[in-house]
């Protein structure tokens, strides 16, 4: 335990001088402010050009529910992003350079090496995704009406596991490959190999990209099908299981 | 009692033996040379010991603990040693101190035995007053004497040196050779180097390795008496040199001529009965009508005795 705290400590430490923390962390407030703001300003910002006049007229009063939907938008579009970006030279890039060797011939069990990287990764992700979702609660509440905190926060933490499935997935892509960009690869490529069965409605409730629709339903009728937080927990847990098994016979 | 002990280690990579059976000990408390040319599996070997690599066949020990083989106990032997790669990589955002601090953690170390080993060893590397100051913009040298403290935090019983003083300047050489004396005695030292001046000065054992075979391993004594068979040097005048390499190749059937080259002005008899070789060689040469302008008999260096061994080596 006191091992995989150091391992922990130094991969905050990391995160936080190398400003990865701290990128995320804006670019996930700026999209959640964002977001109510798109949802409510959108229709007036049409209007404002002569030719889209008649489209602004079509769209509806813009409500709370579009907020929500922006953001959630957002939040999966950008938040997948970054979590390939962060996580696809988190052992990738210790590899390349040296270091992963330089530590892992002292009493660093691999395992744990790996583990606090993943911990690591949970907790920038979650600060960023509180921060952002604070300023989009805050921003809702002024712009349309007050959010449910309670299935707010739900909201966001089905949010929050439909990133870490992607940043467990590109952390076995990083334990596979020899750079940060091959696993980036591997890892677009598992990403679109997941999205491609969700057209199939019978497969889609069960594949992570439905948490994104059980969040939004989660702020309305209470959410349905929870099949896919439990796949979706496997997934972390069998891509985080896969890069230990593939990295503790791994020669460096 | 051995401190490293090594039987039967072998790695293949693919078609490459890069080690081939290497059996080997090392006595506690002694600084152990290991002499190879580029490629002979040096870092193979260390890779092997300290678990960055697993054997094809074989078995090691480190301190007792299993490091190779069925039985090995990488994660218990990491305690044992400490490690020194010959391009030691580290964390650039950090600076010296706090990736000491790092390391010190790691080996549980507590907060106040961290700050007295950090600031012992950040003096003896000559690192005091860059301390404070990222690794990313360390020199080499400077990274190379960060990865000899980081080695040392724990007080390792055994200590594993990749060509420890390679990115060093003369100074710095000189500094971290006295260290690696002042250890004698109480840390194993297996330091892998190809700077022969450095093990005839530090090492109480010398180890040869060539194509991934242990050629040799004895005291430097030891090995320089078995090895380093007398040398005859003939050097000529300018304009002499077809002559002498005539006259020195038909030398080499000699029953006491071990070996020959012929480089230029400059003929060498490595002989195996000085008083026969002196009584035929000079005679000989004056017979042959050679100017000479240089006649000397020689006693090898370590580093004709390491070529010797290398060259041979099948």
């Amino acid at each position: 335990m006191m091992t995989f705290m150091v391992a922990l400590r130094k991969e905050l430490l990391e995160q936080w001088r190398t400003r990865r923390m701290l990128v995320l962390a804006a670019v996930l407030v700026l999209f959640g402010l964002l977001s109510p703001l798109l949802a409510r300003y959108t229709p007036e910002l049409l209007g404002m050009f002569p030719e889209a006049e008649a489209i602004a007229d079509l769209i509806p009063p813009p409500t709370v529910n579009d907020a929500v939907a922006q953001y959630l938008e957002n939040m999966s579009q950008f938040g997948v992003i970054l979590a390939l970006l962060l996580a696809m030279g988190s052992v990738a890039q210790e590899k390349e350079r040296g270091t992963a060797a330089m530590m892992l011939v002292k009493p660093l069990p691999r395992g744990v090496f790996l583990g606090a990287k993943f911990a690591a990764l949970l907790i920038t992700f979650a600060v960023g995704l509180a921060l952002a979702g604070a300023g989009a609660y805050y921003y809702t509440y002024l712009l349309f009406e007050p959010l449910d905190l309670g299935r707010w926060l739900a909201l966001n933490g089905l949010v929050l596991l439909f990133l870490m499935v992607y940043v467990a997935l590109t952390m076995l892509c990083s334990v596979l490959m020899r750079t940060p960009a091959a696993a980036g690869g591997l890892a677009f490529a598992l990403l679109i190999l997941l999205a491609v069965p969700g057209v199939v409605p019978q497969l889609g409730r069960y594949l992570p990209g439905h948490l994104i629709t059980l969040a939004g339903s989660v702020m309305t009728v209470g959410g349905q099908h929870w099949a896919a937080v439990w796949v979706s927990a496997g997934l972390i847990a069998a891509s985080l299981a896969g890069a230990w098994l593939a990295f503790r016979r791994q020669e460096l | 009692m051995t401190a490293i002990r090594i039987e039967g280690l072998s790695k293949v990579y693919g078609a490459v033996t890069a080690l081939d059976g290497l059996d080997l000990a090392v006595e506690r408390g002694t600084v152990f040379g290991f002499l190879g040319p580029n490629g002979a599996g040096k870092t193979t070997t260390l890779r092997l010991l300290t678990g960055l690599t697993a054997p094809t066949a074989g078995r090691a020990w480190v301190d007792g603990v299993p490091v190779a083989g069925e039985e090995a106990k990488v994660g218990a032997a990491a305690t044992r040693y400490g490690f020194l790669p010959e391009e030691p990589a580290f964390y650039n955002w950090m600076t010296a101190r706090e990736f000491l601090d790092h390391v010190g953690r790691v080996f549980g170390k507590s907060a106040s035995e961290r700050a007295a080993r950090i600031g012992e060893l950040l003096q003896t590397v000559g690192l005091a007053e860059a301390a404070r100051r990222r690794i990313g913009g360390f020199s080499r040298g400077m990274r190379q004497r960060l990865g000899l403290a980081q080695a040392l935090i724990s007080r390792p019983p055994v200590l594993f040196l990749d060509e420890p003083v390679s990115a060093l300047d003369p100074a710095g050489r000189k500094e971290v050779l006295g260290l690696i004396e002042r250890l004698r005695g109480q840390t194993t030292i297996f330091m892998s180097t190809h700077i022969l001046a450095d093990v005839e000065r530090v090492c109480d054992t010398v180890g040869i390795l060539a194509r991934g075979r242990l050629v040799a391993h004895a005291s430097r004594e030891s090995l320089l008496a078995q090895y380093a068979l007398p040398l005859f040097e003939f050097e000529v005048q300018p304009g002499a040199e077809a002559a002498l390499a005539a006259w020195a190749e038909a030398q080499r059937p000699q029953p006491f001529v071990d070996g020959l080259t012929v480089s230029g002005p400059v003929a060498r008899f490595m002989v195996s009965d000085v008083a026969d070789a002196g009584a035929a060689l000079l005679p000989s040469a004056m017979q042959a009508g050679l100017v000479l302008a240089r006649y000397e008999m020689l006693r090898p260096s370590l580093e004709d005795v390491f070529l010797r061994l290398v060259n041979d080596a099948p």
